[in-house]
This record gives C-alpha cells, structure tokens and sequence, in this order.
C-alpha cells in the first residue's frame, strides 16, 4: 500500500507564517477527504512545539498509522488483519495528539493515555507471549519513532531549524512517554497476574485431608513464608474443630528447605494444634534436612516427629487404638 | 451485656471425681481470683482428681486468661489434681501462640466429653515423647 509522500501533500504553505486566524483546511494524500482543525484557543501562540506536534499528527494521522502497520511490532501483535493494525495505529495517533494538546508530552499518568492502555496492554502481552523479553518489547516500541520523526522532517522542512529541533524534541518526548506507558502497562499486567497466582497458591496449597476419624494431615509442598504458614495454621485448626480430629499431621515432605523461620512456623502451628486439644505430628523430614536443623542448632525437642507420613499415620492409629492387621509384616496391607 | 467487675461468679461443678468449671466471655481479675480460691477449696473438700475448664464460650484472649489457666493448673497439680482445658477455638489458639504463652504444662481436649474420657485414663507419665510404634 502506497503511502503518502511528502510530493503530494496540498496543504497550505500559509501554515508557515504564524498565528492564523479561523479554521484551515487541508487536503492530502491517500485521504480525499477534507480535515478540518480548529483554531486553537487556548490562546497561546501556535508556534508552541508541543500544539505543532498536536497539529502534525492529527494531519498526518492515516499516514503515521499506515507506516506503523508496516512495523513489526504492529505485524507481530495483529497478524490477521492490516486495517485492524491501522485503526491501533490511529488509536493510538489520537490518544499521541490528546496528550500534546492538554500539553502534558512527560507526564506518563495523562489522561489521553487512559484509552490506548488497553491496547498497548494486549500488544505487549501478545510480545511477551511470544518469548520477548520487556526490553525488546520497548525496543520495538522505540521503532515506531523513526517514521514519524521521518514525516515530521519532511513536512517542516522549510521551517527554521531551532523551530524544527523543538518539535523533533517534543515528539521524541512523547514517544518517549509512550514507550513508558506501554512498559507500565505490562508490568502492571505482570504484577497483577502475580497477585492472583499468590492468592491462587494460597488456597491451593493448603489441603486438609482426612485420614481417619480423627486424624487430619496437611501435606505442605514448598516454600513456607508467614503468610503461608499462617493461612495453614488457620484451615489446620478449622478442620480440627470441623472434623473433631485428636490429631493433625504436618506433613513437610514437600518442603525444600527448613530455617529457623519455617521451624519456629511449625513449633507455633503445633502448639496451637496442642492448646485446643488435638496432638500435632510432624512427619517427612528428610535425612539433609534433619542434618542441617541439628547444625542450625533448632530444637524441635517438644515437637513430635515421625520419619514418614505412614508412620504418622500408624502413630496416631495407634494412640486412637485402631489396629491395622496385615496379611505381610512390615506392609501397611489392605484393610 | 458484659458482667460488672466483681459481681461475676463463675460456678463450679462438681460431676463425680471431676470439676467442671465453664468460662464465658471476660474474665475479671476479681472472678479469676474468687474462681481460684473456690477451685482450690473445692479440690480439698470433695477430693477431686481432675478440673475440667471448658473455654468454648471465650471468643476474646489476652495474656491474663492464659496466665490464670496456668495458675489453676499449677495450683490444682500440687493438690494432685489433672487440669484439662477444653474447647479451646482456632482464634484463641493461634492468639496465645503469637503471645508466646504455649502452656506447657497444660492438659488440652477438644471438648468436655474427650477432657472427661482423658481423665479417666491413667496417669501418663511421659506425654510428649511417646512411643514410637514399632512394626511388627
């Protein structure tokens, strides 16, 4: 798809001698149709680099969303359609010159990025997804720069250089912006899948099961931090009183690694357990772990520990004076 | 609807060779004490051999409850009586763990029937540690 060039843009050469009075038309390109911009009335003068901005990018807002389309970060993110790409493009084109027009170019919480939030969310999601990591993903954001500056170059070619270099610093500021946008954007998608998945851990990983009558065990599986340890001291002693258990088993099978914190973690979960009536096992130390509380020096004197869960479980069968008889010695068998 | 300090009295049960003693809601350093002395009287008169203290109905704790279970038990231990806790909820529970007051020498039961069923048995010696149980 052709693009415009600079050689067939009809827009008035009267645009170059500042303040105008009353609405100017302009006419180019690849878009028959008229544009109409308004007279500014903010009152200030219209050479101000940021409103020239303003001005360039919603005159040249088709063609800037045409080379963008063309880019691969709007290749990658919409694969199937080009229009769709242009119509993001063009999003994001008007939310560029909404924020040039409140004259906030540095200001990355403008409010004129509230509505392309989106769309940078599901373009740098669908990136991210693709194996790049955020650099890249702001790398590509920084691509977008280069045609727009090309244009800006092209259309403000007569005009004095000071005039030119303000209007290329306030577009390179504002794409600038919108590369800080887009990367908030993601983080803060980041941040709250993380938020969910920490919730979701949370009452996933703390399943009370019922053994026996009486007996609940708690199988723990990975880091315990406080707030872990303490959701799995809650639902422990929920379920003791809900299942009327007289023993609850700690199982820490899963646990990697045990400190000082995760032992005194236990130590409090057990006597709690202790002060409502029920006796708290703690079952599956492994040999490296065992090895290492006794170098930490951590005493787990008042704790009662089983190697295994299975031992646990025949501790507390025993203590509640169920047998377990079985065909083969050693076995746990059928019942 | 909170007890005014000094008018509570917290009545003791006496069920065979056990007491009974039920605690609701707060508990005042006047009560604590007047329950303390009653106990102890009690222990003496009717010759029990275990106090059971049933603290299903304490929603809130502080370190003064755990401080006046303990003293009970100490007290009834040297008049050769057990002291069981029973009913205890979560809350109450992890509250006291956070305070640092594990109680240790202190007999705990889901609720007053197994506090019963406990004294009934035995005298236990060696309660914590156990014995492991050995395959056959």
């Amino acid at each position: 798809m052709p693009h415009g060039s600079g050689a067939s843009l009809e827009w008035s050469s009267g645009r170059v001698t500042a303040p105008f009075h009353g609405p100017v038309r302009y006419r180019y390109g690849n878009d028959d149709e008229e544009t109409q911009v308004p007279e500014h009335e903010a009152g200030g003068p219209l050479g101000t680099p940021t409103l020239e901005v303003r001005d360039f990018l919603r005159r040249r807002r088709e063609q800037i969303a045409q080379r963008w389309a063309d880019e691969p970060l709007f290749r990658a993110v919409f694969t199937l359609s080009r229009d769709e790409a242009v119509e993001a493009g063009k999003a994001v084109v008007d939310a560029l010159a909404q924020v040039a027009d409140a004259r906030r170019a540095e200001d990355s919480d403008a409010a004129g990025f509230t509505g392309v939030r989106e769309q940078l969310a599901r373009m740098s999601t669908s990136r991210s997804r693709a194996g790049l990591s955020l650099a890249q993903v702001s790398n590509e954001l920084a691509a977008l720069w280069p045609p727009v500056d090309n244009l800006l170059a092209a259309e403000l070619a007569e005009r004095p250089v000071e005039e030119l270099r303000a209007c290329t610093t306030t577009l390179s500021t504002l794409m600038g912006t919108l590369r800080v946008v887009a990367v908030q954007t993601a983080l803060s998608e980041g941040q709250a899948l993380i938020d969910r998945q920490r919730l979701q851990l949370l009452e996933v990983a703390t399943p009370v099961i019922r053994l026996w009558d009486g007996i609940v065990a708690v199988p723990l599986i990975g880091t315990l931090d406080s707030a872990r340890s303490q959701v799995v001291m809650e639902t422990l002693l929920n379920a003791v009183v809900d299942q009327h258990a007289r023993f609850a088993i700690l199982d820490i099978t899963g646990v990697p690694t045990v400190d000082s914190l995760v032992a005194q973690h236990l130590m409090k979960t057990v006597a709690a357990a202790r002060l409502m009536g029920a006796e708290c096992v703690v079952s599956g130390i492994r040999p490296a772990i065992a090895q290492t509380m006794v170098h930490l020096g951590l005493d787990l004197g008042s704790v009662l520990t089983r190697a295994s869960l299975a031992d646990a479980l025949g501790y507390c069968l025993h203590e509640l004076g169920v047998a377990v008889s079985s065909p083969a010695a050693g076995g746990a068998g059928h019942r | 609807m909170y007890p005014r300090p000094g008018a509570g009295h917290v009545p003791v049960l006496r069920l065979g060779d056990i007491l009974l003693v039920t605690l609701q809601g707060d508990l005042y350093d006047s009560t604590a004490q007047q329950l303390q002395q009653d106990l102890s009287e009690t222990i003496v008169s009717a010759g029990v051999t275990g106090v059971v203290i049933d603290i299903s109905g304490v929603e809130i704790v502080d370190s003064f409850l755990g401080r006046v279970l303990a003293e009970i038990a100490a007290q009834a231990s040297l008049l050769a009586a057990r002291t069981v806790v029973a009913g205890m909820r979560p809350a109450v529970a992890i509250t006291l763990v956070e305070l640092g007051l594990t109680l240790p020498g202190l007999r705990t039961a889901l609720d007053t029937q197994a506090a019963m069923a406990l004294l009934e048995q035995p005298v236990v010696l060696s309660h914590a540690g156990g014995t492991r149980r050995e395959r056959a």
